[in-house]
Order: structure tokens, then sequence, then C-alpha cells
């Protein structure tokens, strides 16, 4: 039988290690897998690299975890939002690195890394500070860059429900990175809603198979970061 | 129309204006990409029996306008992280599947705003390069790389009064040569093989008042 259920975040997040590439779903506050991202800093691993397009906003889920000084290297699309103070001072202290990256090319990195793919061409870039020390190619007469595929330990997702096979659908623009996240990790880790029994979900609806999940985790009631931060939380 | 007018006096289009402008330019059943901002404005204007098709790129084609106050999704929002809805027809996609549709050119418009744009259509819209500033990119140059269409909508000059259409931008770059056309508070402007040539001013201003506030030189309207 089998049954990739987790009693709790904490479980769920328990062997991430230090030195492990993270890779954290969520565009804005949408698809942002709180309860793990805060169950990753009672855990306690540091040194981490984490893919993620945003930094979190106040002092709660991604945000949190790099005010606790976990994170030494960020590979993002836009590290930059509203009530987002954490990621810059932490920047222009050169305590986290940043890898910035254009949003579609962070997301085909991670979609080519779970499909296996070293590599790939795209026109997004040339001509920019982005592509300097980046190999390019000409193809058709068009200049290219060539970016390499992203894989990572673990990956920390937001779905809506899931069965225990570990197929996952999500909840409109919550999908955003959790699809190409859950291929590219070793670890994926899959916080839904609800869990549900295998069949109880229609097989054509089904977003992500369960193949790419190893994890899931039942968060009946999810916080959401802008809730926390007008309540004023500042986690842990 | 006088060349020493005060600064407070207004001359050329509003925002809203502009908008309303540009969206004159968007054919029946487009799929359109609308920048933060200005842009965003477009689609308020679109003209009656035209039927767009808005995509955002963190996930969903078919946004509808922003939801009454207090009945917002935090799970359903645009690119600017803003609250939106989703029309009949709508579809959800995960973030590689988006960018697909931007990167492989099934985007037929796409509007953003800008910095600088060069007389090649190089645009600069991320970054001013400070040394302390925070770089972020997001989907600006999968965009202008990818979607068929790219259209520029700003005001013609900084708010120091700069020009913001040049002969080269300094600031650092989101794309090189892929900018077909800019709508300003002044005039409408394509870019071309041979520069910027105006397409149309906007009422009450003449050539010569854009000319001056333009970076580079300007081509009369084009008499074909």
């Amino acid at each position: 039988m089998i049954d990739k259920r987790v009693s709790s975040a904490a479980e769920a997040v328990g062997d991430v290690f230090d030195g492990a590439v993270v890779m954290v779903g969520g565009f804005g506050e949408a698809g942002s897998p709180i309860e793990l991202i805060h169950a990753l800093i009672d855990q306690g691993a540091t040194d981490l690299t984490v893919v993620s397009n945003n930094t979190g906003s106040g002092e709660v889920g991604l945000a949190a975890l790099l005010k606790a000084g976990r994170v030494s290297k960020i590979i993002c699309s836009f590290p930059r939002t509203a009530n987002s103070t954490v990621f810059p001072d932490l920047y222009r202290s050169g305590k986290t690195e940043l890898e910035l990256v254009p949003q579609g090319t962070l997301a085909e990195r991670i979609r080519a890394g779970g499909a296996g793919i070293p590599g790939f061409y795209t026109p997004a870039a040339v001509g920019t500070p982005l592509a300097e020390g980046k190999e390019s190619r000409e193809f058709d007469g068009q200049e290219f860059l060539l970016e390499r595929g992203l894989k990572a330990d673990f990956a920390l997702i937001k779905g809506q429900v899931a069965d225990t096979h570990g197929n996952v659908i999500y909840n409109k623009t919550a999908r955003n990175f959790g699809p190409p996240m859950a291929m590219a990790a070793k670890v994926a880790i899959v916080q839904v809603n609800e869990v549900v029994e295998p069949g109880e979900i229609d097989p054509e609806i089904v977003v992500t198979p369960g193949i790419f999940v190893q994890r899931v985790v039942e968060v009946a009631d999810p916080a959401f970061e802008s809730e926390l931060v007008a309540a004023g939380v500042s986690y842990p | 129309m006088t060349h020493n007018a005060p600064q407070t006096s207004i001359v050329g289009r509003t925002r809203q204006e502009m908008a309303k402008r540009l969206a004159q330019d968007i054919a029946n059943g487009s799929y359109v990409n609308l920048g933060i901002g200005i842009p965003e404005l477009v689609a308020r204007f679109v003209p009656e029996g035209r039927t767009l098709i808005y995509h955002t790129e963190n996930g969903l084609l078919g946004m509808g306008p922003s939801p009454e106050p207090g009945a917002g999704d935090p799970e359903l929002i645009n690119a600017g992280k803003r609250h939106v809805t989703a029309n009949p027809g709508a579809a959800f996609f995960h973030h590689a599947d988006s960018f697909a549709m931007i990167r492989g050119g099934h985007i037929d418009l796409c509007v953003l705003g800008a910095m600088q744009v060069s007389k090649d259509g190089d645009l600069a819209n991320w970054s001013t390069g400070a040394p302390d500033a925070i770089p972020a990119v997001g989907g600006a140059m999968d965009l202008v790389a990818g979607v068929k269409s790219v259209f520029v909508i700003t005001q013609h000059c900084t708010k120091h009064g700069d020009p913001k259409l040049v002969e080269s931008c300094t600031y650092p770059l989101t794309g090189c040569g892929v900018i077909d056309r800019i709508y300003t508070d002044l005039a409408v402007i394509d870019v071309t093989a041979e520069g910027f040539r105006l397409v149309e001013l906007s009422p009450g201003v003449d050539f010569e008042y854009v000319q001056e506030r333009t970076g580079a030189e300007l081509l009369p309207i084009a008499h074909t």
C-alpha cells in the first residue's frame, strides 16, 4: 500500500539538511507554503540555497526563514515586494547571495531540471546584464542564451487537495511554481488543505501526478502571509 | 501651442486618455498581457464590441476585473499581486506553461511601462543600475523576448523632464530591439528601422514640442 501522508509539517521537513537546495513554491502569498516554511525554521537546517520567485513579506514565511539566517543563497526573479524588508537588508549586508533570474527562465530551469534536461536555449535576457557570462548561440538568425536546468534536494509546495498517492490539485493562481518544483526535487513535500483516499480525485483533473510527490501533509486551515503581516506576526 | 508654457500646465493626454488611445489599437480576440501601472488602465477602455483575453503571467488566462472590496481571494491574484477575478472561459496553469505561452509567441500583445526606450527599440524598465538598489526583474525580459507585439505606454519625459525616448538607453536593458510602438502623453510613435517615427500627435501638441522632449530624431508622420 502506498501512503505518502505524514502526520505533521515538522515530520515532513525533518530530514532537510544543512546546505540543502530547497525550492519554495508561491508567487507572492499565493501558494506560499507558510506552515512548511515555519516547520523548517523550527527544524533548524541552515546554509540553505533557496529557489523561489520572491523573498516573502513582513517577518513570516520565507521572509522569516531569511531573517533567521538560514539562507546563504537565493535564486529568485523578483526579490522586492511590498512589505519586504528582510531580504533587502540581508542583500545589502552581503549575508545572502542573490542569483537573479528572469521569471520565465526560472520556471523553465526548474521544469527542465525535473524533466532530465540539463540545459536549454532561451531568447530572454539576450543583450542585457543578465546575459553576462552565459554561453550564447544563434539559431535561425536569432541569438539565444544557454540556461541550466535546476534541481533541488527538497521542494516545499502548497496544494489544495492531495490523495495518499501524492496526486495533487491546486487552488487558482496558487498553482504557480508547484508543478515544476515537484518535478525538480528529490523530495517534494506538499501541504494541502485536505488529504483524500485514492480514487477521490478524478484522474482527469490531477495536476501533479503522484510520481513527483514524496510526502503530503494536511494543513486544514493554512495561514495567509498578508493576514499574518497585518496582524503584526513575527515568526518564530 | 506655446513652447514656454509654465510647467504646471497640462499638455497632452492624461494617463486615462493614453490608455484609451492604446486600447483602440488592440484587435478583437487578442491575447494580451498588461504590465503593472499605466498598462493596467488599458483594460478599462477596450472599445465596445471587442473581446480581449488577458493573460497574467503568474498563471491565468481570462483575467477579469478587480473584485468588490473585501471579496478578494488571496489565491486569485495578478502579476502585480493584486486580487483579480477569473472571467467565464478562464484557465489556470503553472508558471512553466505560462511562460511557454509568452516565449512560444502565443501572446499577441504585451503593454509595458518604460524608464527608457531607444530609437532601435531597446527597452530599459527594470533597474536604474543604482548600486544599493535590490535588483528585481520578474517576467519583463521573457515578455519582450517572446510576445509578438510589444507596446510601451509611458509619460514622454521623466518627473525631472528628461526624455525617456533616447538615442541609446543608459539604464540596464530589458531587451534589445523589442519595442514596436510607444504611447505617451504627447504622441504615438513607432519604432522603425529608421528610428522613431511619429504616428499621431496628442490634441493640442505640435511636432516641435514633441521633438524638443525626445532624445533622438523624430521622423515626421509617414504619408503612404
